[in-house]
């Protein structure tokens, strides 16, 4: 498959402990899968304190880019929280971003405590509309759940951006490097995951 | 399966850059790997922990980075190629080794450092450009730019060792040893390698000054071969406008610049990675092409000064230059350098217009989300033991009412310093040093000093260098509490095993070293509590600063709640009764959600009741003795 744009720009953003890199590992395996160069930078040190994280994953048939891309020049965003997906447009999006993004909050402390409001979800929304060539919103947290876990939630998400259609990785690909990548008793829980997140965003 | 075990010569495969340092030494034939956890280096030595059984080689968590570095010298002594891994602190921890051991020169087998620093201090208390300890010792250095050349350089540095019996350093940062990319795999080496130690060889850096004199011969050999290296390349035009000399993980930036610049036909980059000592004629061949130069690299003007140097010696010859890069302030001399920095740097130099995006929508975004997206502060994770233990502090040291405070170092803990941790920790510095100044601070009533002092250092941190703080305490008959915060992990970094786990780097069974033992042995007074027990915490803290007969000891422990979640389910389901949490008319000030601030509390600002996040709480139970009306619940888990 062919890429829209070279490099081909992706961010995957969250909350620490959200399994940000995990998500961010298995998209790079599979495109490396598929003869891509990958690199992928990953903000560290605050990945389970509760601080906000990002992977940026730089695709390219052509040649191996730097970890970070610079301001302005995303071109996915897949959010596993929506304020993240606020956060990592406000600096790296443009008129052409797309957006791939979980509903469920992680309120900060300061929100929590009572100090800061949370954006309802009307504002998100209409910020996200207004910021962004095209949109996803989907209840990947709430899936988890209904699997027994939240920690679900990451392999939803990529599962959400392959039903898009907007990265160069078939399915297939993508179920290789999820039996490479866990496991085998998690196998079949993982796949079902996956297969979920892509039916949320599948034609539309 | 691990990936850098696959013996797969010609495998392309995505490989984190630790990772590939990691396989490169493989590639090498390494038999010994030593080093103590510290981002961004940990996951170099915990790679080849997990694939050492297979491989038979020997790798180790040591206790600190010196005692590494010597556990992997002697394997170099004895014939057989070592490695050891270390973030920026941990050379200076070692640094007295290494300038003891640049003269004595090292053994039969390669020895190599990987030092892999951490620019905008992301997980460190501290920045610092760790290459000058290879000028400092006049020990060759090299610098990945790639994922291929951590690779790559790696292996090269083992015979780049053995060939002139010194240590070489291998210089990587955090967007190389913690990013990921391509790499192409090599060959495995299978043969085995007795370890013998030939007697008839010393390594002591006796006539200390004529060693010295050989080390600079040395120097000038591998200068010889760095002149031909293929770690360092040209990308460009023959005689360009602007040369820009970059390396480490300048050179995906530098490229990144000059594509988005459009000035491939007038800018080329000369990729130094073999950067102490320089290859001068490589550099004079294409200074004598160039009259303006860019220096790009990270956190120091190191290159760039070092090239400088060279300059001047040769300005009479081939002319003269003008120089951008840190001094003239085009690229910052300090925290990280990214392709933004790197673009606008190459704008101004070569007077280009560059807007990252269309100026009207950048400036939309960038208020739109600035109004809407509230701040993520930094916190102990839901259930983290160390929250219950600062908040026994805050209140023994609230109770006592002398005005204590506390000292600490650098882990998990420290976010003890914010609102996390109540704001308890005054002092953070080395690993240990809370516990050093506590001892210094125990000496001060003789100048009127009052004040009740704890110091606070982790499990793993108590091996590596709080042991003799605590002794000079001891010794020195100081007065101060210090509180051991045993997690039974090294969290921060990854949850490696320590010298009080009983477990070791490779997973085999090891001796755990009590602590509490161990302190007793100094003969002070030593005490043990549950931090979730926050009553009996706070009044065995309370006592123990009461207690004023010199060093006193507390061990606060309880399994870090990340590993604990991990190997067993949650304690208890928690959930907040709405009868009976009173919200703002109880008078507790919300203290659950405003102070107590565990992430998985939520204050419910519609229904003015607290209540808990499920996909958060960790279920430690800790909250519910906060709450003065009993509302918060702990029932058991039935999952």
């Amino acid at each position: 498959m062919n890429l829209s744009k070279d490099p081909l720009n992706l961010i995957i953003t969250g909350v620490g402990g959200q399994g940000n890199v995990l998500a961010s590992q298995l998209i790079g395996k599979a495109l490396v899968r598929e003869n891509f160069y990958v690199t992928i930078g990953e903000t560290y040190g605050a990945t389970q304190r509760g601080g906000a994280v990002m992977s940026h994953l730089r695709i390219s048939k052509e040649s191996q880019f730097s970890p970070l891309i610079p301001e302005g020049q995303a071109d996915i965003v897949v959010a596993l929280e929506p304020v993240e997906a606020l956060r990592v447009i406000g600096q790296y999006g443009n008129p052409s971003v797309y957006a791939v993004i979980n509903s469920r909050p992680i309120f900060p402390t300061a929100v929590t405590a009572g100090d800061a409001e949370y954006p309802s979800q009307e504002k998100i929304r209409g910020a996200i509309q207004d910021l962004a060539k095209k949109f996803w919103f989907v209840d990947a947290t709430a899936a988890a759940m209904a699997f027994g876990s939240p920690i679900f939630t990451n392999i939803i998400m990529v599962g959400a951006l392959v039903g898009t259609r907007l990265i160069p990785v078939g399915k297939k690909t993508f179920e290789e490097t999820i039996r490479e990548t866990f496991p085998e008793k998690t196998h079949e829980s993982n796949l079902k995951a996956f297969h979920q997140g892509i039916e949320m965003t599948k034609g539309q | 399966m691990s990936v850098i075990k696959k013996d797969a010569p010609g495998s392309n495969e995505l490989l984190m850059g630790n990772e590939a340092i990691a396989r490169g030494a493989l590639e090498a034939g390494v038999k010994f790997a030593a080093a103590y956890p510290g981002n961004p280096s940990s996951e170099i030595i915990g790679t080849l922990a997990q694939v050492a059984a297979d491989l038979e080689i020997y790798v180790e968590w040591s206790v600190n980075e010196k005692v590494a570095l010597e556990a992997a010298s002697a394997a170099s002594f004895s014939g057989l190629r070592a490695l050891s891994a270390m973030k920026q602190n941990g050379v200076n921890v070692a640094s007295d080794f290494i300038l003891n051991l640049n003269l004595s020169g090292v053994g039969a087998g390669g020895l190599v450092l990987v030092t892999a620093d951490d620019p905008a201090a992301l997980s460190s208390t501290n920045e610092e450009d760790s290459r000058f300890i290879a000028k400092l010792g006049d020990l060759p250095l090299m610098e990945p730019a790639t994922f291929q050349d951590a690779k790559d350089m790696t292996k090269f540095a083992f015979e780049l060792s053995e060939s002139i019996n010194s240590l070489v350093v291998v210089r990587s940062v955090s967007r190389i040893s913690h990013a990921r990319g391509n790499v192409i795999l090599g060959e495995l080496p299978k043969e085995k390698k007795k370890a013998h130690y030939d007697t008839s060889k010393i390594f002591i850096p006796v006539s200390a000054p004529l060693r010295h004199l050989a080390l600079h011969l040395k120097l000038k050999k591998v200068q010889e071969k760095y002149e031909s290296s293929p770690f360092n390349w040209y990308q460009g035009p023959e005689k360009p406008e602007l040369l820009l000399i970059t390396c480490g993980s300048g050179w995906f930036y530098s490229l990144e610049a000059v594509n988005t610049l459009r000035l491939r036909d007038k800018v080329g980059i000369l990729k130094i990675g073999t950067t102490w000592p320089l290859p001068p004629k490589l550099l004079a061949k294409h200074l004598a092409n160039a009259k303006r130069v860019l220096f790009v690299e990270e956190v120091d003007p190191f290159l760039e000064n070092n090239v400088k140097e060279l300059a001047a010696e040769w300005s009479p010859e081939i002319g003269s230059w003008t120089f951008f890069g840190k001094s003239s302030g085009h690229v910052n001399p300090f925290g990280e350098i990214n392709p933004d920095l790197i673009i606008n740097a190459l704008a101004k130099v070569m007077d280009r217009p560059y807007a990252p995006r269309e100026a009207g929508y950048g400036q939309k975004a960038l208020e739109m989300t600035k109004a809407l997206v509230p701040n993520r502060d930094l916190g102990f994770c839901a259930g983290c033991p160390h929250r219950a233990t600062f908040w026994a502090i805050k209140t023994a040291l609230k109770l006592d009412g002398r005005g204590g405070f506390v000292t600490g170092d650098i882990g998990c803990y420290s976010i003890g310093l914010g609102p996390a941790g109540f704001y308890q920790l005054k002092t953070m510095h080395a690993m240990g040093s809370g516990t050093g100044i506590a001892a210094g601070l125990g000496q001060l009533q003789k100048f009127g000093f009052d004040q009740p002092v704890l110091s606070v250092c982790g499990d793993s941190t108590f091996f590596h260098a709080t042991i003799p703080a605590l002794i000079n305490g001891v010794y020195n008959k100081s007065n101060f509490v210090l509180v051991v915060l045993d997690n039974s992990t090294t969290a921060m970094t990854g949850f490696q095993p320590h010298a009080g786990t009983g477990e070791t780097a490779t997973g085999s069974p090891a001796p755990t070293i009590d602590i509490e033992k161990l302190c007793q042995a100094l003969g002070v007074r030593v005490e043990t509590a549950d931090p979730f027990d926050l009553q009996g915490t706070t009044e065995k803290i309370l006592d123990l600063i009461n207690d004023e007969g010199g060093v006193r000891v507390l061990v606060s422990r309880r399994k870090c709640a990340l590993v604990k979640a991990k190997e067993e389910k949650a304690a208890y389901r928690m959930r907040v009764d709405p009868e009976k949490c009173l919200g703002e008319s109880c008078g507790c000030a919300r203290i659950c959600t405003r102070i107590f601030k565990c992430p998985g509390l939520i204050w419910n600002k519609e229904k003015g009741k607290s209540q808990i996040d499920e996909v958060i709480c960790n279920g430690c139970g800790v909250c519910a003795d906060i709450c003065p009306r009993a509302a918060i619940i702990r029932e058991e888990n039935l999952r």
